[in-house]
């Protein structure tokens, strides 16, 4: 019965660790075997539920890390007072076992035939279903025009810093707390002005996603509004974080 | 803190046993409509309420009871499912 899917239900089963990459100081990307996995989209989340000896359990939203058809990965930040990041950011090991169901949502996702020209926007960790998307877009082979605006506190906190370096015409950072000196790339919050430089005009139907957490979601979403783009083109995820 | 429809697709999913966050809601209230992953939510409480992004009203309460899912869409005028290409 445990292997049996109950039809458009997903069932829980039992993803092994693969590698682990330390993103940064405080992230970490946990690859994840899964026998029975469907596949799934850039964009898609996964349900974690860890379960303790004393039957306790704790489950977590997390974005999948991958593009279509790559294994899947998930990108974990440790909060310091949360129940499960810090288990997953710290303890976890290559091997090691855990519940995972999904894939999960349809909404925040992007595939070739949905075009663009895209937009997207990450403040921290949120850059994680935008790294998908942005793999999604090569590996698909789509000439789709693509732009990432992604905040961080520092450069030190960049997630996935090399492979998006790679992308220098596509990628911008803004600093929002500490910059290097001689810093080229923009500092402080996304405002109107660094929208000015990086948006594409509405007049070219561009296609946004952003992600992070609930204020920043927020107050990006309103200056893209202001931009006319239409609020059926600007996607949001938000985040709080346990 | 909250959330939006996107954190609660797994419990939708559980629920109604379809892909929920890009399912149209319609508020009974004020007559918005939008997906349910762009509606606010609150995850903290007892049980898991959404509410309208415009005017703040409760559209579902979803709470777990003896093992049961207890469902409440009485602040929805309408929910629209629509099938996925996929």
């Amino acid at each position: 019965m445990a292997r049996t899917a109950v039809h458009g239900r997903l069932s829980w089963q039992v993803a092994t660790v693969g590698a682990v990459t330390e993103e940064t100081d405080s992230v970490r990307t946990i690859a994840l075997d899964l026998p029975d996995w469907p596949g799934h989209r850039a964009g898609q989340h996964l349900d974690v539920r860890l379960t303790a000896e004393d039957g306790y359990s704790a489950e977590r939203s997390y974005s999948i890390a991958s593009a279509d058809g790559e294994p899947v990965a998930i990108t974990v930040e440790r909060l310091d007072d949360g129940e499960v990041s810090p288990y997953l950011t710290r303890e976890l090991r290559p091997g090691d076992q855990m519940e995972v169901r999904g894939p999960i949502g349809n909404w925040f996702t992007w595939g070739p035939h949905d075009g663009g020209p895209l937009l997207l926007i990450a403040g921290g960790s949120g850059v994680v279903p935008l790294r998908a998307i942005l793999r999604h877009r090569q590996r698909s082979g789509s000439t789709v025009p693509v732009r990432l605006l992604y905040s961080s506190r520092s450069l030190a906190d960049v997630i996935y810093r090399e492979e998006l370096d790679q992308w220098s015409a596509e990628v911008r950072y803004t600093l929002t707390r500490s910059q290097p000196s001689g810093w080229g790339g923009f500092s402080g919050r996304v405002d109107e002005a660094m929208l000015a430089r990086v948006a594409w005009p509405a007049s070219q139907r561009p296609l946004a996603f952003i992600c992070g957490p609930t204020p920043f979601v927020e107050a990006v979403a309103e200056l893209l509004v202001a931009r006319h783009y239409p609020a059926s083109r600007v996607k949001t995820e938000r985040f709080g974080g346990a | 803190m909250a959330l939006d429809g996107n954190a609660i697709g797994g419990l939708l999913l559980d629920i109604f046993a379809v892909e929920m966050t890009s399912a149209e809601a319609t508020c009974a209230a004020c007559g918005a409509v939008g997906p349910l992953a762009e509606t606010t939510v609150y995850v903290r409480g007892p049980g898991t309420v959404v509410r309208c992004r415009r005017c703040t009203s409760v559209l579902m309460v979803m709470a777990r009871v003896r093992g049961l899912n207890c469902v409440d869409l009485s602040g929805l005028a309408a929910l629209e499912v629509t099938r996925s290409y996929d």
